[in-house]
This record gives structure tokens, sequence and C-alpha cells, in this order.
């Protein structure tokens, strides 16, 4: 495991992008990073600004409008960076995925490295799958 | 003193690195008294390092908007301001009879430099919203600068000398005109350490990360840096303006001040509120500084 891989993997900075989700993934992100959840601990923290972003949860099935503008925030954001697609709209499309403004999952305009599935997703199910993703950027 | 010799100074010892290393702990004990206070676990002891540090490999973008030489100029003149500093405060506490008359004039000034630094990198980023960030900075700025320099006559005439080394070896906090000013002193460093309620220039509400949106990638390393290392240099300011740790037997006195100091900003910080910029400027040239006023009256009666 390289140096600049242990150093990211323990201060990830997340920047939270909603597109066209019902809000309720939203508030399970908000929720994750109440101090009940104590996300600190992994090193994670909220950032206002992309520019900042190490981790980027997306939330939402982002239809032809909004994905315009997924690829220009992901475009912004300074690599590496990890996207996290929260929710199963972000997912797959979901309950949306038959709307006539719904035209691909998330995953076909930027890449994307893990997914949690839910609707919403549980804290505790992003945490641990933000846990997960790090071990494996870490190689273990 | 040889050139090589100042040079070891300003980089290693009492300068860069050490304050810096000094920053990260405090910065460290300000994060984990904030999660005690809201009853949780909190960061591990390295998390400031890893924070700064991994400004340092990441992707540095550079919007097309921007001026490329503000842009990077800005943050070097933040951290150059504040290794000066932490240089000279440093150097005094060391040995009271160094230092030059007027040196604590200077050291004012320099601690100015990092919010200029900011306000300079704001306007070369060519964000809407980061102007916004730099005009608040810049308004604050006027703001605290009146009452801070108010407190600091009271241990200047106290000390009735205007270099370091002779504000070093006096105890001002003893006096109530003292105790007035040192938290007139306290609150000032609130709005220079840009932290609740003063962190309007960068509102995660409302301006998204505000003056430093636009950073990313190293110069915005070298900002966490600076602002790190503030964390150390001005508590410590404080107490070798006020608190006299360079006196005989005032080391331990200095450290427990120190660390009195940087938990009080940080409960500050844990319990207020954000103000908005008008309340903020009505606040500092208002009751701050007529309570420092007071202090200077107090002062000037030999209280
Ligand atoms: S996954 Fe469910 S909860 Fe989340 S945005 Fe989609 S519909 Fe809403």
């Amino acid at each position: 495991m390289g140096m600049a891989v242990k150093i990211l993997t323990r201060s990830l900075n997340a920047f939270h992008l909603s597109g066209s989700a019902c809000n309720n993934c939203d508030i399970e992100v908000l929720d994750a990073l109440t101090p009940r959840y104590d996300l600190e601990r992994f090193g994670i923290t909220l950032v206002g600004s992309v520019r900042q972003a190490d981790l980027l949860l997306l939330c939402g099935a982002f239809n032809r409008k909004s994905a315009e503008r997924l690829r220009r925030v992901y475009h912004e954001a300074p690599k590496p960076v990890v996207v996290a697609a929260v929710g199963s709209c972000a997912c797959s499309g979901c309950i949306f995925r038959h709307s006539y403004n719904w035209e691909e999952p998330v995953d076909s305009y930027i890449p994307v490295d893990v997914y949690i599935p839910g609707c919403p997703p549980k804290p505790e199910a992003m945490i641990a799958a933000i846990v997960k993703t790090i071990a494996k950027l870490r190689g273990g | 003193m040889t050139y090589p010799g100042i040079l070891i100074q300003a980089l290693v010892f009492p300068g860069l690195a050490f304050s810096a290393a000094a920053g990260l702990f405090l910065s460290w004990v300000d994060r984990k008294v904030t999660a005690r206070v809201q009853m949780r676990q909190g960061p591990p002891l390295l998390q400031p390092f890893y924070d700064v540090a991994k400004y340092f490999v990441k992707e540095t973008c550079i919007p097309s908007g921007a001026t490329p030489a503000v842009f990077w100029a800005a943050p070097l003149v933040g951290l150059a301001g504040a290794t000066t500093a932490s240089t000279m405060i440093g150097g005094s506490l060391l040995d009271p009879s160094r230092g030059y008359v007027g040196d604590l004039i200077v050291v004012i000034y320099l601690l100015v430099l990092p919010s200029l630094a900011v306000i300079l990198g704001a306007f070369s980023s060519g964000n809407p919203l980061a102007s916004l960030g730099g005009s608040r900075e810049m308004k604050l700025l006027l703001a605290y600068e009146l009452p801070f320099v108010l407190a600091l006559a009271v241990p200047i005439l106290n000390a009735g000398s205007i270099r370091l080394g002779d504000l070093a070896v006096t105890v001002t906090v003893a006096r109530p005109s003292g105790v007035l000013a040192l938290l007139v002193a306290l609150i000032c460093i609130q709005g220079k350490l840009g932290l609740v309620p003063f962190d309007l220039p960068e509102a995660e509400s409302e301006l998204t990360g505000g003056a430093l949106i636009e950073y990313s990638g190293a110069p915005m390393g070298i900002f966490r840096l600076t602002r790190t290392m503030l964390l150390y240099v001005l508590p410590l300011f404080l107490v070798s303006a006020f608190c006299g740790p360079a006196a005989a037997g005032g080391a331990l006195r200095g450290l427990i001040c120190l660390v009195l100091l940087v938990v009080s900003v940080t409960l500050i910080r844990n319990t207020a509120p954000r103000l908005r910029i008008d309340q903020a400027v009505k606040f500092f040239w208002g009751p701050v500084s007529v309570v420092a006023l007071a202090a200077l009256a107090l002062q000037a009666g030999g209280w």
C-alpha cells in the first residue's frame, strides 16, 4: 500500500450531490453525518465545495437534466475521487426507471466505485459500505 | 546571529515545523473536545495531520477564470506570515532579552497576513461566492483589528514597552484590567481564526466554503496548514503578551494559560451560533471595543 493511498483513505472529505432524488436518501445521508454515527472516527467530514472532495455521495435517479450537472461536478472534483451511489435510485433507477425523463443509471455517466442499495439505505449500510471501500483501496 | 542559524529557527524551531506540529496537536485537542461536547468518540490523534497531508497528494485544479500567479502566491504569503510571527514570538519567549523595540507591532502586522492571503486568494479565484467570502473576511478584519489593538495596549502600558521580550516577563493577567483585556483579545482571535460565531467568510450553509471554495490540492493544503498553525500561534501570542510565561517560574503558568485559551476557543465555537456580517461588525465596534476601552481606562487608573 502506497503512502498516498494510506493518507487519502484516512481523511475522506465527503461531498453530497443530490440529483432528482425523492429526498429520502438525502435525509439518510444527513443522518449518517450526525454525532450519533460519528463519521469523524473514520476521518470522514462533510465539505461544501467539490474542489475539496474525495468522496462523492450521489443520491437519486439522475435524469436527463441533472446528468449533465453530474458530469460537470465529477470533472470539477480533483482526482483521485471515490464515487458512491447511495440508494437504489442511484444504483439502478429504482421506481423512476420508467419515467419519461430517465435515461440510464448513474454508472453509465461517470465511473462508480461503490453501490449502496436500499430505498433509502440506512446510515449503518452507508458506513459499512464506505469502510469496506476504504479497506479495499488499502488492498486489505 | 548567522544566516543558517536564523534559517533553522524559522524552519524548524520555534518556526515552521514546531509550530505546525503544535498546531496539529492543538487542533486535535479542539476536535476531540468538540466530539466530547457532542457526546461522540472523535477523531484519532493523527487525524489533523492526515487532513492536511492528503491535500498534497491530490490533484490541484486551477479554475479557468483565475489569476494563476496570485492564486498560488496567496497561500504562500499567509504561511510566510504565520511562520515569521511564530519564530519571533517563540524566539522572544526563549530569550526575552532578544528582539528589538517595536517587534510587537511587527508581529501584529504579520498576524494580519493570513487573513489578507485568504482575501487575495478568494478574489484571484474568480468565483462569485469566493469574492463574497473574501469581502466578508475583509469587513471582519476591519472589525476585529480595532478591539484587538486596544486590548493589546493594556499589557503594553503595564510593561511600559513595545518589545515582545518585555511583555513576556510581565504578568498583566493578574490585574482586573488585564483580565478584561484578555477576554476581549480572546474574542478577537476567535474572529482571526475564522471560527464560529465568526466563520462567515466560509459560511458552509450559504457560501458552501466561501473564500476557499475554488482551492484544491497543494494550495488548499497550505491554507489548511496556516490555519492549523494559527491555532497555536495566536493563543501563544496572547499568552506571551498577558501571562508573562518568560518570567521566573512562569513556564508552567504559560502552558496552562495556552491550554485554557484553546479550550475556551473550542467551547465558544461549540456553543455560539453564527452571526451575520453586520452583527459581527457592530459587535466588535460596539460592546467589544467599549470593554477594551474600559480595560484601558482601568489600566491607566492603576488597576
Ligand atoms: S432510493 Fe428510494 S429513498 Fe432514495 S431517492 Fe430513490 S426513491 Fe428516494
